[in-house]
């Protein structure tokens, strides 16, 4: 592999890319296949849907804060809660990873580009698009209303006449191909367009697990992507897959849509995992700690997140024996991601510590992960299951997992990688406002939902009895989402200030070893005019220690 | 106070051995997360404490990782996962006891946004559930038109009704009491008001119950009573609603009213029962549960004093 030349594709196209950025304005951007400009597409993208969902989430939160509460209509709050969990999943979390990906596998493997960058804009425009056309639904009479996993036959014709969950499928649909799409560009860039030394064993970790993560999604999107157009069939052509007044099953649903989501939950969190193994080595100076077992530990939770997807139904009535068998694999997987955890604790000991914000959203990652992990690990306890699955318990744990775990992971990869893609540091100062903000705010507001969940509140439920407790836990946690709210639109200013007044970052501000630090802040067009050796998994570190470069210590 | 609190919630206050057997199991794995979780924060807040940066300090020295240590923290969570298996077969057994070729005593039929519940002997009430304390019925689950499900959290597990696949599970409450249960599976815009009672009666009461609910009910008491009672069969109400013993034999669409008089709740939950708020239940069943099926029949006042006095007299 290390034979390949630095620019194996087209060595023309990246001047046209610079002639036509020379023009400047929207065109350059609509016509761009430079993975940079894609994922600064992406990123931004992400980040107005994030906006859209997360005020989708507050209207939520206003409706619950009291009992009997009348701010709006069941028939309102059950679009919210589809719509947010709908786009925080396909609109938000899945493509900014995606988006991360893009900027960063290229330059961290010391290439010039995706191995197809016509393929990579294709897969930017379709999750626009399939965005686009969900949300086009809130024009039609009803927008879906059936939760994000939409299960059948409530989303089928009798039970859902209007449009919306037709909208919804065809939405996800051109999203999953675009991202189905995008893993296989990932896993080719990474296989083949490294530069050279760049073995497996010297892949920086968010570049191992995004590809990992990257064969989770090629063979868990087909699921749903299959499921989608089945539903589409049943709902527009009178089919009947999931219709049981009609010969049609149920559960089949269920397994189609789990065998996608579950290991859609690592798909959410892969790279987030990829990004608090770059940010927390850099900041303790020091390496990361079990690179092999961390890196390996990935390739057995990708293996293992497809047995476990009926862990999802255990309240299905499946049978002990089915239970127990994905109780098994369930609990399974906690182990190589303690195993992360351990790791990544060992690479902070003997360190020497850095409190960056990047950094403080690393480390609050691993305490707010931790407690999501482990009330995951409850889920697939099965009685426990039994109990609290379908409650507030249930978002508590997620929102520990995608909330506590990926976004803390998405805003330590902002403050980390901002300099790099925009030549300009992040403020600091409102860094560590907006930390401290999102960290009250996030767990004022979903710690508290594992009390309701054990209380016997159900999720989706558009108000509630006014019983013992129920009123104050449900205040504290509105009180608490705005909070975070307000924490994340600080991060959103940040952004905004910052990309005209912020410091000037230089190449490398945070001494980094990796080799998107290599190159100019941001990269010009081609990345790189010259990719430094690689001969360990620190190449930057030994360019600028030539006296005590890793390769000659061990690697 | 925190663990008062913990001791009010329901699923912390088992009320039957099933539920018993989760509680345990619950326990079990909250201590473990709770041990893994400070063994976590120990380990991040000393290494911040410890390891922070102080200037003058150099390169940290290279430590690429430890074979033993991942030995370590490999084999150590395993074995407690095997603990916790086997916890977790144990308390499996324990909460949803095989039925193996019992006869169920009674079927819970979920229907939006309501509980149909049908005993064998032809008792057929709606919104809530009588059982006899201290004793086990085996239920059987179905549902009418999407998915719901059955949890009521002192009594144990939840368990989907799913159309076209019937559920069994054991029931029982080791006290009487009224014990509340809702729907936990998304049904549609009244999920949330789909909540029903378990009402565990002695054995003797149960009977008592049983046996009062399969008679008919008694004749309307007063002339404005036996007026709502014309108006039942006159007006739509007998489309949908069934009353034994009169014309209204056929609707199914709607809960049985044989003995509404005698139910704790109107609307699956949403109202308590009592004359006033079934009139106002009658009057504007869409103020209370928007999106119901329940037309506003636009009855006028002399109406809803009849059917009120009508139906609050069925006991």
């Amino acid at each position: 592999m290390s034979d390949i030349p630095l620019s194996p594709l087209n060595p023309e196209w990246p001047r046209a890319q610079a002639e036509s950025r020379a023009h400047g304005g929207l065109l350059s951007w609509v016509a761009s296949i430079d993975h940079k400009e894609i994922a600064i597409m992406y990123l931004i993208t992400t980040i107005f849907f994030f906006v859209v969902g997360g005020l989708e989430a507050l209207a939520m939160r206003v409706q619950l804060a009291i009992p009997n509460n009348h701010f709006v209509s069941p028939e309102v709050y059950d679009q919210l809660f589809t719509m947010h969990g709908t786009t925080m999943v396909f609109l938000v979390v899945m493509p900014v990873l995606i988006g991360l990906a893009t900027y960063f596998v290229p330059l961290m493997i010391g290439a010039r580009d995706m191995a197809f960058p016509r393929l990579n804009a294709l897969s930017y425009w379709l999750l626009l698009l399939g965005g686009a056309l969900l949300y086009y639904s809130f024009l039609t009479s009803r927008a879906p209303d059936m939760g994000w996993f939409s299960y059948a036959p409530l989303s089928e014709k009798p039970f859902a006449p209007l449009p919306g969950p037709s909208f919804w499928a065809l939405g996800l649909l051109l999203t999953g191909i675009g991202t189905v799409a995008s893993a296989i560009n990932i896993i080719v860039t990474t296989f083949s367009l490294r530069a050279p030394g760049m073995t497996m064993r010297r892949l920086p970790l968010f570049v191992w697990m995004s590809m990992v993560n990257s064969f989770v999604i090629l063979f868990a999107l087909p699921a749903l992507n299959a499921a989608l157009v089945m539903l589409l069939v049943d709902r527009k052509l009178s089919g009947n897959f999931f219709t049981p007044a009609s010969g049609g099953s149920a559960i089949l649903w269920q397994h189609f849509f789990w065998a996608f989501g579950h290991p859609e939950v690592y798909i959410m969190v892969l790279p987030a995992f990829g990004i608090i193994s770059e940010v927390i080595p850099v900041f303790s100076r020091k390496e990361i700690f079990g690179y092999p077992f961390v890196a390996a530990s990935t390739v057995a939770i990708g293996l293992l997140s497809f047995a476990v997807w009926a862990h999802h139904m255990f309240a299905v009535g499946m049978g002990h024996a089915m239970d127990v068998f994905f109780a098994v694999g369930s609990m399974l997987i906690a182990i190589p991601t303690g195993v992360k955890i351990f790791n990544w604790c060992a690479t902070l000991w003997y360190g020497s510590i850095q409190f960056t914000t990047s950094m403080m959203y690393a480390l609050a990652f691993l305490l707010e992960f931790t407690i999501g992990g482990l009330t995951g690990v409850m889920f697939t306890l099965v009685p426990v299951d039994w109990q609290v699955t379908d409650t507030y318990f249930v978002v508590a744990h997620m929102h520990y997992v995608l909330f506590g775990g990926t976004a803390f992971a998405l805003f330590a990869a902002g403050y980390y990688w901002f300099p790099k893609i925009t030549g300009r540091m992040l403020s600091e100062r409102l860094g560590r406002w907006q930390f401290w903000t999102v960290l009250i705010g996030f767990n004022m507001t979903f710690f508290v939902q594992h009390i309701l969940g054990f209380d016997g509140m159900n999720r989706r439920v558009f108000t509630y009895p006014d019983l013992p407790h129920w009123g104050l836990y449900n205040m504290i946690s509105t009180i608490g989402a705005f909070i975070l709210g307000f924490g994340a639109l600080l991060f959103i200013i940040n952004i905004e200030y910052s990309r005209r007044h912020g410091a000037i970052a230089g190449d490398n501000p945070w001494n980094a070893w990796t080799l998107e630090w290599a190159t100019t802040s941001p990269p010009p067009p081609q990345n790189f005019d010259a990719v430094p050796p690689v001969r360990s998994r620190r190449p930057v570190w030994d360019l600028m220690h030539p006296e005590d470069p890793d390769w000659k210590d061990s690697h | 106070m925190g663990l008062a609190m913990l001791v009010l919630l329901p699923t912390f206050d088992p009320a039957s051995p099933y539920a018993a057997a989760t509680h345990h199991l619950l326990l079990i794995s909250l201590w473990m997360a709770a041990g893994i979780f400070a063994l976590v924060c120990f380990l991040v807040f000393y290494a911040i404490i410890r390891f922070r940066y102080r200037p003058g300090q150099g390169t940290p020295k290279r430590i690429s990782g430890n074979r033993n240590l991942e030995i370590a923290w490999t084999v150590g969570p395993f074995l407690l996962l095997v603990y916790l298996f086997i916890a977790t077969l144990h308390s499996m057994a324990g909460t949803d006891p095989s039925a193996k070729n019992a006869a169920p005593a009674l079927t819970v039929i979920g229907h939006q946004w309501w509980w149909e519940v049908r005993y064998p002997d032809g008792v057929v009430t709606a919104n809530e559930v009588h059982i006899p304390a201290g004793q086990r019925l085996l239920i059987r689950l179905e549902a009418a038109d999407v998915i719901h499900d059955f949890w009521v959290p002192r009594l144990g597990r939840k368990m989907d009704m799913i159309p076209g696949k019937p559920n069994e599970m054991w029931i029982g409450a080791s006290q009487p009491g009224v014990y509340q249960g809702s729907c936990s599976e998304y049904c549609g815009r009244e999920h949330a008001w789909m909540r029903f009672k378990v009402v565990a009666q002695t054995p003797a009461d149960y009977t008592a119950w049983l046996s009062q609910q399969a008679q008919l009910p008694p004749a309307p008491s007063s002339a404005e009573a036996e007026q709502g009672a014309k108006d039942f069969q006159q007006l739509t109400c007998a489309n949908c609603h069934r009353i034994a013993g009169t014309a209204a034999s056929s609707g199914v669409a709607g809960p049985d009213l044989t003995h509404v008089g005698s139910r704790l709740t109107l609307g699956a939950g949403r109202l308590i029962n009592n004359p006033q708020n079934m009139r106002e239940w009658l009057r504007s069943p869409e103020t209370y549960k928007p999106g119901c099926y329940m037309p506003n029949l636009r009855l006028t006042p002399a109406q809803l004093d009849a059917l009120t006095a009508y139906l609050e007299g069925l006991k």
